[in-house]
């Protein structure tokens, strides 16, 4: 927008904050709950201020040192999700970055087809096919493994389908000027493409990133061993507990140790992909 | 060193020609100017010669090798595009080094021809610079850059100043000459501005759909187009021309008119053949004094250019259309009839059927 009225700047401004509050404040909430004793929580009226707990009840999550906590210590489960994560989305990306380029720039017998055929994985997502999928992780011992975790989730059409759209969109001179230069197939995949979609692919990360953090279902399937436990699946397991009441500030300490690691990508990768942004060719 | 021989080469797309067989051989160091109206095939053929597009039939052949089964790389040729095709990513100077570094030249080799292109270009403030950073024409000479530090046996230019404003289309098109004067090595550019076609060409190649009509100096295909189409493409503003019939003696009459239009020498042994009679606008005048004019011109239309004044109008009220183009000083009106006349060494005699030049 180039106008410039007072009126709409503080409109604006309003607005923005009330979304801000929106989202906020149930986070901060879930912050102040993590630094109170338990009896503190339970009773009304909530705090609204963070006590003196942080401390003590974030060592107890981290380490899972404390009685009748029924879990793995936070940190593990931390691990194994940084690790589905990560491999989720370096798995997807590499995947796709390469079928794409297949497809974009070699010509072989019944190319449509495949696209078509990758295409139509997109209207197969992990929860419609979890069955069968966990009877091939099954068969091939994967349960209870990072290749079970992660494998199932990376095949994926939308990042590959993103990067052939992408790709039509570098001029065939590119690859031409590359050819007289004496760039193979290879070459110009690391030297120019990959390059140019740095961008592509930063936002893809932190896309896919939280999406392999935020897996529920399928992680709870495939893994049975406390020790292979992803953060989102103890989370909920900790609200489980039988005969007793949850451990509330162990729960949003938990929540809240959950969400660094997805800030703390998005923040990186945001400058990543502005700068991006900011040298693309007119 | 970089002779190209082009021998009976065509081209298919499917089922679809779009190159009949075109011959050319150009000599060592040669400036050959690749000319036609969009759609020709003259991209098609400058990427024959590159290696980017397959040779349907035919053979070229690059200092004497065959080139046909050979890639980009091993041909010796450096190519500048229209839309410049630098890594958006690299700097000015990654990107004429990439080629050499591909090559595997040794890094002291690399920066020593890099810095001598920039200097040659005078883009050496540039040289960290990304594409992106650069002006059209900065760009320009960038990807001329990467061209000269292959040190190719040939340099292939598609449509390289298209792109630029027309005061820099001129500046670069001096440029493209002197280097490639400097340089001496052998060039084959495409256009369809035939200003540098002419400029810039020690021969010329004029294409029509997929055929080279004429191979010769800008001058010869200018004083002697050998078809029509060459005629009415080389020339601006284009040739007039007339439906005329040859008479006897080398008359060349309009049917509608009494009297012969001229008289042409070379045309005597054809008479009663039917002509396309090709005459350029800057080659009419008003008869000298005492004089007998050929025609009068009813002018519909005038444009003054300043240096020169184009009268568009119809000989002596008939359908026969004609553009001449007078000095500047010569006043004219939209409604007048001006005297005009032509001499006969000026006139073009082309087959009304073939479009094949017959004689003058
Ligand atoms: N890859 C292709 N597939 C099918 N037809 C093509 C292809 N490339 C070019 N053609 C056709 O070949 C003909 C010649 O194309 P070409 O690009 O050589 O023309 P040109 O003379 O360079 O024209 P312009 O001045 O517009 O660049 C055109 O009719 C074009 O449609
Ligand atoms: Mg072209």
């Amino acid at each position: 927008m180039i106008e410039r009225r007072r009126g709409l700047t503080v409109f604006s401004h309003a607005v923005l904050w009330c979304g801000l509050a929106v989202v906020v404040l149930p986070v901060y909430l879930a912050f102040v709950a993590s630094t109170h004793p338990l009896d503190a929580v339970l009773t009304a009226p909530i705090p609204v201020l963070p006590g003196d707990m942080f401390w003590e009840n974030y060592t107890a999550v981290l380490t899972g040192d404390v009685a009748n906590f029924g879990s793995a210590p936070v940190v593990l489960m931390l691990a194994n999700s940084l690790v589905m994560a990560l491999g989720i989305a370096v798995g997807k990306i590499a995947i796709s970055v390469i079928s794409a380029y297949a497809i974009v720039y070699f010509k072989f017998p019944l190319r449509t087809l495949f696209f078509w055929l990758i295409f139509v994985t997109l209207m197969l997502p992990v929860e419609v096919r979890i069955i069968p999928t966990f009877e091939v992780a099954a068969n091939l011992a994967l349960l209870n493994t990072y290749q079970g975790l992660i494998l199932p989730l990376i095949a994926s059409a939308t990042a590959t389908f993103l990067f052939r759209q992408f790709f039509l969109t570098i001029p065939d001179q590119m690859l031409e000027a590359a050819r007289i230069d004496g760039a193979g197939p290879i070459r110009f995949f690391i030297d120019i493409v990959l390059p140019l979609s740095r961008t592509n692919i930063a936002a893809l990360f932190v896309i896919l990133f939280i999406y392999g953090w935020n897996q529920y279902l399928w992680p709870l399937l495939v893994t049975t061993d406390q020790d292979m436990g992803t953060i989102v699946v103890g989370i909920s397991n900790l609200i489980q507990v039988a005969e007793a009441e949850p451990r509330w500030p162990y729960v949003m300490a938990t929540t809240i140790l959950a969400l660094i690691p997805p800030v703390v990508v998005i923040v990186l990768m945001q400058r990543q992909f502005v700068r991006g942004l900011v040298e693309q060719e007119k | 060193m970089g002779a190209i021989g082009i021998r009976d080469v065509r081209k298919s797309f499917g089922r679809t020609q779009v190159i009949h067989g075109v011959d050319l051989d150009v000599a060592d160091g040669e400036f050959i100017v690749v000319v036609g109206p969009s759609g020709c095939g003259k991209s098609t053929l400058l990427r024959m010669v590159a290696g980017l597009e397959e040779i349907t039939e035919g053979e070229i052949a690059i200092a004497g090798r065959s080139v046909n089964k050979l890639e980009p790389k091993e041909r010796g040729i450096a190519m500048v595009f229209q839309n410049y095709a630098l890594y958006p990513h690299m700097s000015v100077y990654a990107n004429m080094a990439y080629g050499l570094k591909i090559a595997r030249k040794p890094k002291d080799e690399i920066d020593r021809r890099v810095r001598e292109a920039a200097r040659i270009l005078a883009i050496e403030d540039y040289l960290e610079r990304r594409p992106g950073q650069l002006s059209g024409g900065q760009r320009q000479r960038v990807a001329m850059g990467r061209a000269i530090v292959r040190d190719p046996s040939v340099f292939l230019f598609d449509e390289p100043l298209s792109n630029l404003d027309a005061k820099l289309r001129v500046q670069m098109r001096l440029e493209i000459k002197q280097l490639q004067r400097r340089l001496g090595t052998t060039s084959l550019y495409v256009t369809h501005d035939q200003v540098e076609a002419m400029t810039l060409a020690d021969r010329l190649v004029v294409m029509n759909a997929g055929v080279a009509e004429q191979i010769d100096t800008p001058l010869e295909v200018y004083q002697r187009p050998a078809t029509r189409f060459v005629a009415g493409f080389i020339g601006s503003p284009a040739m007039n021309f007339l439906d005329a019939r040859i008479a006897e003696g080398g008359d060349l009459r309009l049917p509608e008119l009494e009297d012969p239009l001229a008289r042409h020498p070379g045309a005597s042994n054809h008479a009663g053949r039917a002509v396309s009679l090709g005459v350029r606008p800057e080659h009419l005048r008003p008869p000298e004094n005492g004089e007998a004019p050929g025609f009068q011109l009813s002018v519909d239309l005038v444009e003054t250019l300043g240096a020169d004044t184009l009268a568009h109008g119809r000989i002596d009220d008939t359908r026969h259309e004609l553009t001449a183009r007078l000095p500047g000083t010569h006043k004219v009106a939209e409604g007048e009839r001006v005297p005009l006349t032509v001499d006969a060494s000026a006139l073009h005699l082309f087959d009304a059927q073939s479009g094949q030049r017959i004689a003058g």
